[in-house]
């Protein structure tokens, strides 16, 4: 009985949602290019016959032509065929430094707003301070340690979400907590696991899969930043970055190099935040308009 | 307000404090002996052994922390591995370019912002508003390092209208001061650098200041859509008061708090983005010294590099605070 209810609430929450965005132009045309993009990492090897890697000297800096739409690199590489492959990269590393962030940050959320007092202050301040550090500069420094490469990329992005997760995942407890129902739960004699994962979790998730969206932009806009700095993917990687910062160098001769990547970049990045914004009106009006 | 301040102030040293031990604990996690990977496979033991001992690599991590706060609050940041220089003197150097250019943005993105912000508000679902937050959209998404690029491209190279990077013409010799290049082009009265200083920054200034201008833009705009919903607008506009005294001198001003909040904020995500700026526009200033220290591997370099970035943003923003506090008494009482 109880656990329908919950599933009916559950399903027309998101069922309203679903109908306010799809009144949203913005958020419509953020899927679809979010669409575009999955659909270009998922399939990266039957969209191109060019390899993103090999090298081919005969076709140095081409620019556009029908052959190669979006030209050649430096070391003679389709540069259409790099960017679509780059897809498949910066997604990756968007959905998982998100999950990392969403994990500890969640968790740290969760539990300094449940058990609240000194554990609370601790968490909590920790998180103060790590939002006490401009986030490029902490992923920087995260990076300079660990080595630049792919996964400490995705770590050092992922790690500097953690305050914005945790500090949403707390409020959304706190506000959660002190109702009726939850009290009414304890009575009967639900655990302290029940009660996070069932009645708290569930119901902050709004605010959490607003938070993940708009991440996912910021995380696809830092990765590209460190792989600019030469502190990211590493060569041959596509990375969008990483290429751009390879054309850097020919930019009088060839400026499609460097174009074409940073195009790439600005895309998916408002694809993410135009849907997130679209999200954040449906699922939690009281965020509408708020950075 | 003095206790409203000193609490404040007090509140950064905790912060601070945190600042320090994540910074420190940074070198725990080099993999490897860290004296090796400062200066690479082919030195000898002995050079190895005198720089863990500097840096103190042979004592616990608790005994080294106390070591380099104690150093610190001496003057004492550590010598640079690259240069064989004090970090901290380094810095100080290098402080002023950033700092100017910070400055240049945080005007650009203010000015702009509010601009766009006021008038998308003023007429909602107009095409001046859609444009306004269709702009912001876009520079919210921007990556400003290609950004900067197409400007370079744009602007230098195909143009020629613009320089391409640096502070200032090799040609004009410009005593400094202060380091601040536009203060000492105006001590000097010097028009003629002033004018070219100012060319250097804009192109930076722009890029940098993308960002931060569509934040404040979409701030200014729900600030002032809800203000212009409240009912003494309604009452000014039955009065006949005219439409541009209503928005600046009804609307804007109490729609002003929030904004100054967003500006304020903006300080760290600036400080972290000059590290691209720079990069780009071959700046001198700490984002370009740190990257190349990061590239040497140069650990204490960066270690004080860091700490000088995040303490500047930590007390810019208790700055923006008290100011806030001095603005709107109403700040002091939460």
């Amino acid at each position: 009985m109880i656990l329908n209810n919950r599933n009916q609430k559950g399903t027309s929450l998101f069922r309203n949602a679903f109908r306010q965005l799809k009144r949203n132009k913005l958020a419509i045309a953020g899927m679809i290019i979010i669409g575009a993009f999955i659909f270009m990492a998922a399939f990266a090897n039957f969209i191109t016959p060019y390899d993103p890697i090999k090298q081919d000297w005969s076709q140095v800096q081409k620019s556009p032509s029908l052959e190669h739409p979006l030209g050649t690199d430096e070391l003679g590489r389709d540069l259409l065929t790099r960017i679509i492959f780059g897809a498949r990269i910066s997604m990756t590393i968007g959905v998982i430094s998100v999950s990392i962030g969403l994990f500890f940050g969640g968790l740290i959320g969760l539990s300094a707003g449940y058990f609240g007092g000194w554990i609370d202050s601790i968490l909590m301040r920790f998180m103060d301070i790590m939002l006490a550090i401009p986030y490029v500069l902490l992923a920087i420094a995260i990076v300079a340690i660990l080595g630049p490469d792919l996964w400490n990329t995705m770590i050092a992005v992922g790690v500097v979400t953690i305050p914005r997760f945790a500090r949403i995942a707390r409020s959304s407890v706190l506000e959660i907590k002190s109702k009726d129902y939850v009290e009414a739960i304890r009575a009967l004699g639900a655990g302290h696991r029940r009660i996070l994962i069932h009645h708290i979790l569930v119901n902050s998730l709004s605010p959490l899969i607003v938070q993940s969206t708009l991440t996912l932009a910021s995380a696809i806009l830092n990765a590209a930043a460190l792989g600019f700095l030469g502190l990211g993917a590493q060569p041959p990687t596509p990375e969008w970055g990483a290429m751009l910062s390879d054309g850097r160098k020919v930019l009088l001769i060839s400026p499609w190099i460097v174009t074409f990547p940073g195009i790439a970049i600005m895309l998916s990045v408002l694809g993410f935040n135009m849907l997130g914004d679209g999200l954040r009106d449906a699922l939690d009006p009281r965020m509408k308009d708020s950075q | 307000m003095l206790s409203y301040t000193i609490r404040r102030v007090l509140s950064i040293i905790p912060v601070l404090l945190g600042l320090l031990i994540i910074i420190s604990l940074l070198i725990e996690f080099i993999p490897g002996d860290p004296a090796r990977v400062m200066l690479g496979q082919h030195v000898s033991e002995e050079a190895l052994a005198s720089l863990r001992e500097k840096m103190g690599l042979d004592k616990p991590f608790h005994v080294r922390l106390g070591i380099y706060m104690f150093n610190l609050f001496q003057g004492n940041w550590g010598d640079s591995i690259r240069e064989g220089r004090p970090v901290l003197t380094i810095l100080l150097e290098r402080f002023p370019a950033t700092f100017e250019l910070t400055i240049f943005a945080m005007v650009f993105s203010s000015v702009f912002g509010v601009f766009l912000g006021v008038v998308s508000a003023w007429r909602q679902y107009s095409i001046w508003d859609y444009s306004g937050m269709i702009i912001a959209l876009i520079g919210i998404s921007m990556p400003v390092f290609w950004l900067g690029l197409m400007m370079i491209y744009i602007f230098s190279l195909q143009l020629g209208l613009m320089p391409f990077g640096g502070r200032i013409s090799t040609e004009l010799a410009l005593s400094s001061p202060t380091g601040f290049y536009t203060l000492d082009a105006l001590i000097n009265l010097n028009l003629k650098a002033l004018g070219d200083v100012l060319l250097h920054l804009t192109m930076p200034g722009i890029a940098l200041g993308t960002i931060p201008m569509a934040m404040i833009t979409r701030m200014t705009r729900s600030s002032m859509l809800e203000v212009l919903n409240q009912d003494y607008i309604r009452t000014a506009r039955a009065k006949g008061l005219k439409e541009t005294r209503i928005l600046l001198g009804h609307a804007f001003r109490n729609a002003l708090m929030p904004v100054i909040t967003v500006v304020g904020l903006n300080f760290g995500i600036l400080l972290g983005g000059a590290i691209l700026t720079e990069t780009v526009f071959s700046w001198p200033g700490l984002g370009t010294w740190l990257l190349d220290s990061i590239h040497a591997r140069d650990y204490p370099a960066v270690q004080g590099g860091v700490l000088f970035i995040g303490a500047a943003f930590v007390i810019i923003n208790l700055l923006v605070d008290l100011s806030y506090a001095w603005i709107n008494p109403k700040v002091k009482y939460e």
